[in-house]
């Protein structure tokens, strides 16, 4: 076999398999976007509404708040992530003994599935018996059945935010670490020739040369969080009321419990652009900081 | 004048500086895992105790929460129960002390089982895919390679759920609602992405010299690939197989959407353990504690390539 028909070969099946498994539904949901097909309702006659769908989705209130709710809680986990994790990266650098085992330990909520982790953290939060309520009493000595960290509407943003970060902060931990193990380190001592200060050592070293691997950990967490479903779905379902709805989660009532499958089709396709455009922007950012 | 000297690089940072690290790290690291220890010891506690308030921790271990998730059982009144025959094993003195009896075993394993078959099944299909994928791009002069692998990475950034509503009317119409072969066909397409540029970045450091001498010695391309190349790549292919793993063992969005029950997961299964009154925390526990020891035991066999698998193989290290 020539080169040329392995290399076909060998890449077929993969392509095959997304071209089924991701592109055609993709297509699919581009032309249910222009009808008012409802997936409950398989015999109704399906018409074609032009652009109606994204015309009512762009002026719908309910759609706009759930990408608020979904910018708070992506520019918030980020933002702790970072100063958290960058942090942690900064001390465990300082390789003191038995740093390998202690990253292990931090490492480890970040590979647990997010569902499960949603659902336990239900426990972890309630009112009484929640361990976290009893723990911020023994801290500061309030009343722990006296704050209601999934109930209450000024709280539950900030409850997915702390579980997102409790669970992804190792994430961007390791991705820092990884960015200042490869400064070398005769950059460091010729600044300590030159007597610069540890100060001026972060500002004017470390910081820049991590800064394409910060950049990344951003990209990466916030494609994830501005998907996410799973652990809001399960923690707080988008409650109470609507505080906590992230736009997967409109998204999903739309689609599977008010089966509105043409309207929901035209909401996945301007979320999947909105992540895509912003992601390829970014690239194009990040690749420009890297060439620096 | 005197200078200190220092036997070690300048940029070695010192003893007092390490050793406030090790501590705010140590008390970090102990914060973080606090919350899973307590689930691990819910696990142990009877019903009321998981509940108690203030929040108990110490109390009489009990395996309850365990007997509750692997059994069905129903309330009888005391008179039924003193007409049964004493009750045979450990586990049904347990129920008959909560003047229950055991109807028969839970989903659970059912459950378990699902989840490995669906896991092991799709991480086979998305490495031997991605594996012969990853060797092309490595190896040959693939027309827009490029565009290609790109919309390869592309397919990860879309939403579960707004992918979930086309293949939701697919799976309808094919017939693949709630069956396993369904959900490994879908997984492999997610996972593929991944092995694909996982296993690129692997096969590239593998030096090409070896498949070109293994050519010159009369091998063709396929043998050499087969003979030369995947002994070489063993390690890197554990390691994709182990992320493709995870993703599948973990995954949620599409398993509540697309299975109710032949085909349902763990992840999905977990959060509806109910006991009387709610979700029975000491049953949920026991299932949350037996779903997460495989993957503790695969971060701490991955740790060396933890890096590599969460950026796509973007950061190697």
């Amino acid at each position: 076999m020539s080169d040329r028909a392995i290399a076909w070969l060998f890449i077929t099946p993969s392509v095959l398999l997304l071209l089924a498994i991701n592109i055609f539904p993709l297509l699919w949901s581009i032309q249910l976007s222009f009808t008012n097909y409802r997936a409950n309702r398989p015999n109704a006659v399906i018409r074609y509404v032009g652009l109606d769908n994204y015309r009512d989705l762009l002026t719908d209130p309910e759609v706009w708040h759930a990408m608020q709710a979904t910018a708070h809680f992506v520019l918030w986990s980020i933002a702790l992530e970072l100063v958290l994790g960058f942090g942690l990266a900064l001390l465990i650098n300082r390789r003191f003994r038995g740093h390998s085992f202690w990253t292990t330990i931090i490492l480890l909520p970040m590979m647990l599935s997010p569902a499960v982790v949603g659902n336990f953290w239900t426990f972890l939060l309630q009112p009484q018996s929640g361990l976290f309520n009893s723990a911020i009493a023994l801290l500061t000595g309030l009343d722990p059945s006296s704050f209601q960290m999934i109930g209450d509407v000024r709280l539950a943003p900030w409850s997915i935010i702390m579980v997102d970060t409790w669970m992804w902060t190792p994430y961007v931990m390791l991705i820092c670490l990884a960015g200042l193990r490869s400064i070398p380190d005769y950059i460091y001592e010729a600044a300590e020739v030159d007597r610069a200060s540890p100060w001026r050592q972060f500002w004017s070293i470390t910081l820049p040369m991590v800064m394409p691997f910060l950049m990344l950990a951003i990209l990466f967490r916030a494609i994830e969080n501005f998907k996410m479903f799973d652990m809001v779905n399960l923690l707080t379902s988008g409650g109470p009321g609507s505080t906590t709805e992230v736009a997967s989660i409109t998204l999903k009532r739309e689609a599977f419990e008010k089966w509105r499958t043409g309207y929901s089709s035209a909401l996945a396709i301007i979320l999947f652009v909105t992540v895509f455009g912003a992601a390829n922007i970014y690239v194009k950012v990040l690749n420009r900081v890297k060439q620096r | 004048m005197k200078t200190p000297v220092t036997a070690h690089s300048v940029a070695e940072p010192s003893r007092w500086s390490k050793t406030t690290a090790s501590f705010i790290v140590a008390t970090y690291a102990i914060i973080t895992i606090l919350p899973l220890l307590w689930i691990f010891l819910t696990g142990f506690k009877t019903p009321p105790d998981s509940i108690a308030y203030p929040p108990k921790i110490l109390f009489e271990p009990s395996v309850e929460g365990y007997v509750n998730l692997f059994t069905t059982r129903s309330r009888q009144t005391p008179e039924f129960l003193a007409s049964l025959p004493p009750p045979q094993t450990w586990y049904e003195r347990l129920v008959r002390s909560r003047n229950m009896v055991i109807g028969g075993p839970s989903k659970v394993v059912p459950r378990f089982v699902n989840s490995m078959v669906i896991g092991f099944g799709s991480t086979f299909l998305a490495v031997c895919f991605g594996t012969a994928a990853a060797y092309a791009f490595s190896r040959f002069r693939v027309p827009l390679a490029d565009d290609l692998l790109f919309f390869i990475l592309s397919t990860r950034m879309m939403p579960p759920i707004a992918v979930a509503i086309p293949i939701y009317l697919m799976f309808r119409h094919l017939g693949l609602t709630d069956t396993k072969l369904g959900m490994i066909l879908l997984y492999t397409a997610v996972n593929v992405s991944l092995a694909v540029w996982l296993l690129k970045g692997f096969m590239d450091e593998i030096p090409r010299e070896y498949e070109e001498a293994a050519m010159v010695d009369g091998y063709t391309r396929l043998q050499a690939f087969f003979k030369v190349v995947l002994p070489q790549a063993t390690t890197g292919i554990a390691a994709t197989a182990i992320f493709c793993l995870i993703f599948a063992w973990n995954e949620y969005a599409f398993a509540v959407l697309l299975t109710s029950g032949d085909a349902q997961t763990m992840p999905p299964f977990i959060p509806f353990i109910i006991g009387e009154g709610g979700q029975d925390w000491p049953a949920v526990a026991a299932a949350t504690t037996l779903f997460f020891i495989p993957i503790l035991c695969f971060t701490i066999l991955l740790r060396r390539h933890l890096l590599r698998g969460i950026t796509f193989g973007a950061v190697r290290k």
